[in-house]
């Protein structure tokens, strides 16, 4: 019985127990008598999700009131006389947990059970009542061990499952006695829909649900409040840790994940204990040649033979300062990581730049928002998004394109499809039918490569119709007239046959994304990843600039960042144009100032991206040819498109360092191995997709003689004569803040306090801005300056030698190139092996059914991965996950760039298919 | 699954669906479930497979699980195939007492199967449901859309026989 909505804005006094206490506005008599100190025992209301009120533990007696109440879901209401501890109230909690108890097999053992603490606090010993039949365990997922015997039926798993997480896996089946949890229709659950966030998990009380493996009993020595190291989401995380392990991992209440977890952040931390851990340095044995295409299953041993760590970094410099000697600084570069900190990326393109002399410095930005942060720069002024993915509440209208978001960046889609439930319009774009669609009111399965086209039509319906926000345009905005000139060739009538979405669906579309209080764009791989990536993002900001769709709560853009800190990473200058915090390398003020906070003197010619050094190893007239490389936690030999030709290119370096934590495919090609740490063996600040600055705090030591990254480079730099003093994160992240205006008011004290600032944050104190662009644009003139984007195609059309259409994507379960998802027992139990998704209709036409092995071949390469059949994908299509080493992606993918980003085109290619 | 509700169902039974969901708020699409359920398994020789289930979340924009919920609730939603005729014994508590157990106890004797089995001639299905409101005649039980009550062994032998 929630109250009237007015009983909502006010405080209610009323009396617990005999005491005078305070309700805060809505507060139920169960919320507000914790607050207090009163406990009173409950089992089905979990914080967070509805109340249900089907356990009936929470009986409490209200004066004047005939029967009992359940405090968790009713409101107090002035002057009320409530008791929890009467006689008559005491009396009936206690037969409801004796009831509850006789509903579960025998005693609740582990120390989280909620169930055995509530028994045991009110003294139920042995229940009077006889015990049912109970179900089978079903321990058929690798993650989730499901124990319905010690269920209780309060249904928290399901509206986690449901109201929550929106997987819509977990039903309440039957009926009376017969009544039980299921998934989907009473399937195993390793059969089920399920995805494995384990929502449920967190939410049962009982552990019916918990995760797999003995560690459901075991209690934890210390638990150390984390970060999730997978996605850009930045999952804030508690680890369960004993004996050096981890036991397991729980969702803590985190701006951008409200204690939510998928998959990765819950199951996937196995990785770390992984047998083939890198634990002591390697270097090349004498006489073990490199090899384009070397047995990436050989046993490391053969190819490299450990070593102390101060041969290995006296080899390790040694080489880069050979190098540099005798073939000049512009012959050296480094590839640094989105996976490792802002520190690390500091110090490493610090490194790079006053230790290598060059900015030939990057990492895999290049390879997914490139293209994205080129059009935000030229058009906006600031590459980071406008709004976080918490805006979803407060927007109408949401349209998410080129996004697998439920895969990617599961827990952002999760408050997508909160939103899109709570009765926001919810767009989704995208030439796959991904599981976001289900929930969408508009669903537009386009073409792939007609993005552009598209999104011009809808900009000039909105001309034709005149739903342009001409106020904005003419006070926030410059260059509309040409924009204007260049979409009149876009109708929407004159797009649809290209895009394959017809006129009427465009034009209502753009109506509604037009014509909302607060609409916000979403994008990822799919926009940027193409030879025309920056165009595409460049119409996504027009149709924003066009609206006034940005700089207000609830309104803006969000290329949602793919690796958990790429958005850190960037900022902290691991890009070769420009120094921490996008001050440019050729711009004279930028280098002076940097020189003097270095202490060293600076090249001002922009360096080298990803795939420009991969082809300027090859490149054997170049002057500048690449001959050394410093890659740290990046595997280019999976991720980098063309991957022959990238292969063959690593197997020419004359000197390659490599520090990672596992060998991976590009240890291969290395001349020296450094062992380096995973995520929770170390300490240091993250940026999230959401310009969040969060803390990751070391929770395991590293194994063996492996260090932490920051060490190593502390000592690398030594060794290549820089006097570096860094005795921990903390100091780097002081010199950030003098180097980066826009995060000089972060501490590192209110990190370790918050866990948690948004920047801009310039002076300390500042709240941090999570909306942006409210009054001007970081742009020259303070405005937003439109760019009309040509309609072109992709670098490699199918033609009838190779005519279908590849495009690579992600699973679930692996990230990025599988080093470490592969290497988790639970991830890679769930996905082991690569597999290809086709609509139905192809599979029969190549007459192979799902699991049938293909041979997919392109003009530069070709696999065998097993056939998947996917009527979300259109006829003529294929997508290939990139995380598999024996079915590698890249190896078809083609090198052609983006002009202005310089991304290559991952999502669009020439295949031909076989049966295997 | 935006855009592709023309694809789900007939005409006609789209057509019947549409009835009832005209009898709701238009944002209550979800109410028309049992009657949707209904339409669709009397369209399917009286079952609901899984894929059914499916469509018709997807037509009423409802979580297919939140359907599996409703037709696994309902003793008259059938999952499996059923029998040509499908014999549907009431022992909720007025039967009960008037003897549902003995009916019960004849027609598994009679047919061969226990309740919940097909003949394997696909005959019949024997099925126990919940009180069907003919208290005032128990015990009872319900052929097709027929009430038969106050039953004995012989009444329902001489039931069964009548049928085809
Ligand atoms: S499995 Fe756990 S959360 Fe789900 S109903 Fe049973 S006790 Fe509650
Ligand atoms: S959504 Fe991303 S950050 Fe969150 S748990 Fe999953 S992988 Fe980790
Ligand atoms: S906690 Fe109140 S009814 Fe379950
Ligand atoms: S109890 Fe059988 S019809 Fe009511």
């Amino acid at each position: 019985m929630p109250g009237s909505p007015k009983a909502k804005l006010e405080t209610v006094a009323y009396h617990l127990n005999g005491s005078a206490i305070n309700a805060r506005p809505g507060e139920t008599i169960l919320e507000s008598a914790a607050r207090h100190g009163v406990e009173i025992p409950h089992l089905c209301h979990k914080p967070g999700l509805r109340p249900d009120g089907n356990c009936r533990a929470c009986l409490v007696e209200i004066e004047g009131e005939r029967v009992l109440a359940i405090a968790c879901c009713r409101r107090p209401t002035p002057g009320m006389a409530v008791r929890s501890d009467s006689e008559r109230a005491r009396r009936s909690q206690r037969l409801v947990l004796e009831l509850l108890r006789s509903d579960v097999s025998g005693t609740p053992q582990d120390s989280a059970n909620e169930l055995g603490q509530w028994c045991q606090r009110l003294a139920i010993a042995k229940p009077r009542f006889p015990e049912g039949p109970q179900p089978p365990a079903d321990l058929s997922h690798p993650a989730i061990a499901v124990r319905l015997d010690a269920c209780i039926q309060c249904t928290r798993c399901l509206r986690a499952c449901r109201e929550i997480q929106v997987n819509d896996v977990i039903g309440y089946a039957h009926r009376g006695a017969a009544s039980r949890i299921v998934f989907d229709l009473d399937a195993l659950l390793r059969t089920s829909s399920c995805v494995g966030c384990g929502e449920c998990v967190q939410a049962c009380p009982t552990s019916a649900l918990a995760p797999a493996g003995a560690s459901r009993f075991a209690a934890p020595e210390k638990a150390v409040d984390s970060l999730c190291p997978y996605c850009g989401v930045g999952c804030q995380l508690r680890l369960q840790v004993k004996d050096n392990r981890i036991l397991r991992v729980e969702g803590r209440a985190g701006p951008a994940n409200q204690g939510r977890l998928c998959i990765k952040g819950r199951f996937g931390f196995d990785y770390v204990q992984h047998r083939e851990r890198l634990t002591r340095p390697l270097v090349r044995r004498d006489g073990v040649a490199k090899t384009p295409n070397p047995d990436f299953t050989a046993d490391l041993r053969r190819v490299f033979r450990e070593a102390t760590w101060e041969e290995a970094m006296q080899r390790a410099a040694a080489g880069f300062r050979d190098i540099s000697e005798r073939h000049g600084p512009h012959s050296l570069a480094g590839f640094g990581s989105a996976k490792g900190s802002n520190e690390e990326a500091y110090l490493f393109q610090k490194l790079i730049r006053t230790g290598f002399h060059s900015n030939n410095v990057d990492h895999c930005t290049r390879l997914c928002h490139a293209s994205s942060v080129a059009a935000l720069m030229q058009m906006i002024g600031s590459g980071a998004v406008s709004n976080p993915v918490a805006d979803v509440r407060k927007a109408e209208v949401i349209l998410v394109i080129g996004s697998n978001t439920t895969e990617n960046h599961p827990v952002a889609a999760s408050f997508m499809k909160n939103a899109a439930h709570a009765g926001k319009t919810l767009i989704v774009m995208d030439p796959r039918r991904t599981a976001l669609a289900r929930h969408a009111d508009y669903f537009l399965q386009f073409r792939p490569d007609t993005d552009v086209a598209m999104l011009n039509g809808m900009m000039q319906t909105l001309i034709e119709e005149d739903l342009t926000n001409d106020e904005f345009i003419a006070s926030r905005t410059t260059g509309f007239a040409a924009l204007k000139a260049h979409l009149a060739a876009f109708p929407a009538e004159r797009v649809a046959p290209i895009c394959g979405i017809s006129a009427r669906t465009l034009r209502q579309v753009a109506r509604v994304y037009a014509g909302s209080r607060g609409s916000m764009i979403f994008w990822g791989m799919g926009i940027s990843q193409h030879v025309h990536g920056t165009d595409n993002a460049r119409c996504l900001i027009n149709l924003a600039l066009l609206t006034g769709q940005i700089g207000r709560p609830g309104s803006g853009l969000h290329p949602l960042r793919g690796q958990n800190n790429v958005q850190g990473a960037s900022d902290a200058g691991l890009i070769p144009m420009v120094f921490p915090d996008y001050q440019r390398v050729d711009e004279p003020e930028a280098r002076r100032r940097f020189e003097s906070l270095w202490g060293a003197p600076l090249d001002a010619r922009p360096g080298l991206t990803v795939v420009e050094i991969m082809h300027a190893i090859g490149d054997a007239d170049a002057t500048d040819r690449i001959r050394g490389m410093y890659i740290m936690g990046e595997n280019p030999a999976m991720s980098d498109p063309n991957l022959p030709h990238a292969r063959h290119a690593l197997s020419r370096l004359d000197h390659l360092v490599v520090q990672d934590i596992f060998p991976t495919e590009t240890v291969f090609y290395a001349d020296v191995v450094l062992p380096a740490s995973a995520f929770p063996e170390k300490t240091g600040s993250f940026t999230n997709t959401d310009r969040r600055v969060q803390l990751g705090r070391q929770a395991l030591a590293p194994p063996g003689e492996a260090r932490a990254d920051l060490e190593i480079l502390v000592d690398m730099a030594r060794h290549l004569g820089l006097d570096w003093q860094y005795a921990h994160p903390r100091a780097v992240f002081e010199e950030m803040r003098r180097a980066m205006p826009s995060m000089a008011g972060i501490t590192w004290e209110r990190l370790e306090r918050e866990g948690s600032v948004t920047y801009p944050c310039r002076r300390e104190g500042d709240p941090g801005e999570e909306v942006l662009f409210g009054e001007v644009f970081p742009t020259a003139d303070g405005k937003g300056h439109f760019a009309a984007a040509p309609f072109s195609r992709a670098a490699e059309l199918p033609d009838a030698e190779f005519p279908w259409i590849l495009i690579t994507g992600r699973r679930l379960e692996h990230w990025h190139t599988g080093a470490m998802t592969r290497r988790s027992r639970v991830l890679d139990a769930i996905q082991p092996a690569p597999t290809v998704d086709l609509h139905p209709t192809d599979l029969d036409r190549l007459a192979a059914g799902t699991g049938d092995p293909l041979r997919i071949r392109s003009r530069r390469g070709e696999v065998v991965a097993y056939a998947r059949a996917d009527p979300g994908m259109q006829p003529g299509q294929v997508h290939l996950p990139f995380c598999y080493r024996e079915a590698a992606a890249n190896l078809l993918t083609i090198d052609a760039l983006d002009p202005d980003g310089k991304i290559p085109e991952f999502k669009f290619c020439a295949v031909r298919i076989e049966p295997a | 699954m935006a855009g592709s509700k023309e694809q789900l169902f007939t005409p006609e039974i789209r057509a019947e669906i549409d009835q009832w969901i005209a009898k709701y708020p238009a944002e209550w699409k979800q109410s028309a479930v049992m009657a949707a359920l209904r339409i669709v398994q009397d369209a399917n020789g009286g079952w609901l497979s899984r894929e059914l289930m499916d469509d018709v979340a997807g037509y009423l924009e409802m979580a297919p699980i939140a359907v599996y919920e409703v037709a696994t609730f309902y003793s008259m939603y059938e999952l499996k195939p059923v029998g040509k005729h499908k014999i549907c014994v009431c022992t909720n508590v007025s039967c009960m007492i008037n003897g549902s157990d003995n009916i019960v106890g004849h027609l598994e004797k009679k047919l061969g199967v226990a309740l919940g089995g097909t003949t394997s001639d696909g005959k019949f299905t024997l099925k126990e449901v919940e009180c069907l409101g003919a208290c005032g005649g128990a015990p009872m039980m319900q052929i097709g859309k027929q009430y038969y009550e106050n039953l004995t062994p012989e009444i329902v032998d001489s039931i069964l026989d009548r049928l085809e």
